[in-house]
């Protein structure tokens, strides 16, 4: 049986400047609490708006992991 | 409970001189609901004042931008411009904001600081040495930013002359063919240089921009040259306001510079304050279509109406900032909305607080006794208040 791969998704908030830039693109995924952002579910199936979250945020606070290799923010 | 609405009062608060925020903000603010408004353009839209209602508006995606075309925009100015990347909502925003996104990162920013800090350094030696008085505009706040973005974005400093009339109409309330008139010139500039970027790249963002284009084809040709138009207007305009508008509030209530030349480090602190204490616009930002009907402070917003969010007044509620019209310069938790929030947010908001912060610093540095030589001249059309001239001494 293959494994389903799971990202795992961790923001940083020290980093975080609460923009709400990843929230408002997927409330599913992040709340702003406090005023700055963390992720809810830390294991999510593969989901791109979750990569889409990790390149827009301007503190780059966001990052997405596939069993441990960095898969977002993309370069 | 609808709530009954009388007729809409007439819009922008805020006198275009001076740096004033108007007293009708927290008389609405303090009443139920929201308030009717209507723009001397477009449709008449709610205005929401409170920093929970702002944060609500801008970063639910039931509020949209894009929904500007199909409708008359409520606005200031006659003609309309363009937003390029301001006026989508996701995806379409998700696209063109991660071709950009990721040259503006804290990080990348950080890099880029040494630079900087040279370049306002130089700048304010060279005011130091040709001897008082100076127009600060004119020999510092403009020239600072408008070389970093020229830089950053690979647009000729020498340039400045011809695209700085075309830049200030964008974001000002002249007359609707002038506006578009610079507009047309603006892109037309754009275009030649973009040309010229396809014929012999360089390390900078319009090249960046093009090859996303070209290779990936991530972006039209319009939306190319929009963008590269969007980034120069952008990414000087408001923080050049600023510069001045900063060094006026200092000056006026805070005894001037000398105290941030013996404590540098409390520097970006200040800086975060006087982001939250300037109202830089007459008005509120660029309004939202409600996709369906929400509920907001109080008022249901049915589905197609506009509303703007003023984040200069949201920047003042008294339910979030204690003494909110005290200039506190080492407020704590200071989470203000001046770069917006949401999918909108200020995307050049890590490169605009790295410039205010080198620029302070500069000035405090090598002119810690600098003081005002004359009245402040306020620009009079312009939707970003600021000094039009500001000359100072030292
Ligand atoms: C202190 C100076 C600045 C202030 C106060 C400021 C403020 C803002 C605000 C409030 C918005 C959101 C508008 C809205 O939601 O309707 C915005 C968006 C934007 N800003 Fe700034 N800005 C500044 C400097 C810059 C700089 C230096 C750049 C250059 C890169 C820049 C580029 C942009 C762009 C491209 C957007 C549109 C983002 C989007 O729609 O996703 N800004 N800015
Ligand atoms: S996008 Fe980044 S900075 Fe903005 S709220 Fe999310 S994690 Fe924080």
């Amino acid at each position: 049986m293959r494994a389903v791969p799971v990202w795992r998704t961790t923001v940083d908030r020290d980093r975080c400047m609460g923009s709400g830039v990843c929230v408002a693109l997927a409330a599913s995924l992040f709340v702003l609490d406090d005023e700055r952002s963390r992720a809810p579910v830390e294991f999510v199936a593969p989901d791109e708006t979750v990569l889409d979250a990790a390149d827009s945020c301007p503190a780059r606070a966001i990052t997405v992991t596939e069993n441990g290799r960095v898969i977002g923010p993309r370069d | 409970m609808p709530v009954p609405v009388g007729d809409p009062v007439a819009y922008p608060f805020n006198e275009a001189a001076g740096l004033e925020l108007s007293a009708r903000y927290a008389r609405a603010q303090r009443a139920d609901g929201l308030e009717r408004v209507r723009l001397p353009y477009g449709e008449p839209a709610w205005l929401v004042t409170r920093y929970a209602d702002a944060r609500l508006v801008l970063g639910d995606p039931r509020f949209s931008r894009a929904a500007c075309t199909a409708h008359d925009e409520p606005r200031e100015q006659p003609g309309r411009v363009t937003a390029g990347i301001g006026a989508t909502d996701p995806p379409d925003h998700t696209r063109l904001r991660g071709l950009v996104a990721k040259a503006f990162t804290v990080q990348r920013m950080e890099r880029l600081r040494p630079g900087i800090r040279a370049l306002a350094e130089g700048l304010a030696q060279d005011m130091a040495d040709s001897g008082p008085p100076a127009d600060l505009v004119e020999s510092f706040a403009l020239p600072l930013p408008v070389a970093v973005i020229c830089r950053l974005l690979g647009v000729p400093e020498a340039d400045r002359a011809l695209f700085r009339a075309w830049s200030d109409d964008a974001v000002s309330s002249n007359a609707a063919e002038q506006v578009a008139a610079s507009m047309r010139e603006l892109s037309a500039y754009m275009v030649e240089l973009i040309a010229e970027h396809r014929a012999r790249p360089a390390d900078d963002l319009i090249t960046e921009l093009i090859e996303a284009r070209d290779v990936e084809e991530r972006l039209s040709e319009a939306e190319l040259v929009e963008q590269c138009m969007g980034l120069l207007i952008a990414g000087h305009e408001a923080t050049a306001m600023l510069i001045p508008n900063f060094v006026h509030l200092l000056l006026d209530r805070h005894g001037g510079l000398g105290w941030l030349r013996d404590d540098p480090d409390r520097i970006p602190a200040a800086v975060e304050e006087l982001l939250r204490f300037v109202p830089l616009r007459t008005g509120a930002l660029a309004a939202r279509w409600a996709t369906e009907d929400v509920e907001v402070g109080g008022v249901l917003v049915r589905a197609g109406e506009p509303v703007m969010v003023s984040v200069g007044a949201a920047n003042h509620d008294a339910r979030r900032f204690t003494t909110p019209d005290t200039l506190d310069l080492g407020r704590e938790g200071n989470r203000h909305v001046a770069f917006g929030h949401g999918v909108h947010h200020c995307v050049g908001a890590p490169l605009a607080r790295l410039e205010l912060q080198e620029a302070l610093r500069a000035l405090a540095l090598r002119m810690p006794s600098l003081h005002p030589a004359g009245e402040v001249v306020w620009k009079r059309r312009s939707l970003v208040r600021g000094p039009h001239t500001m000359s100072v001494g030292w």
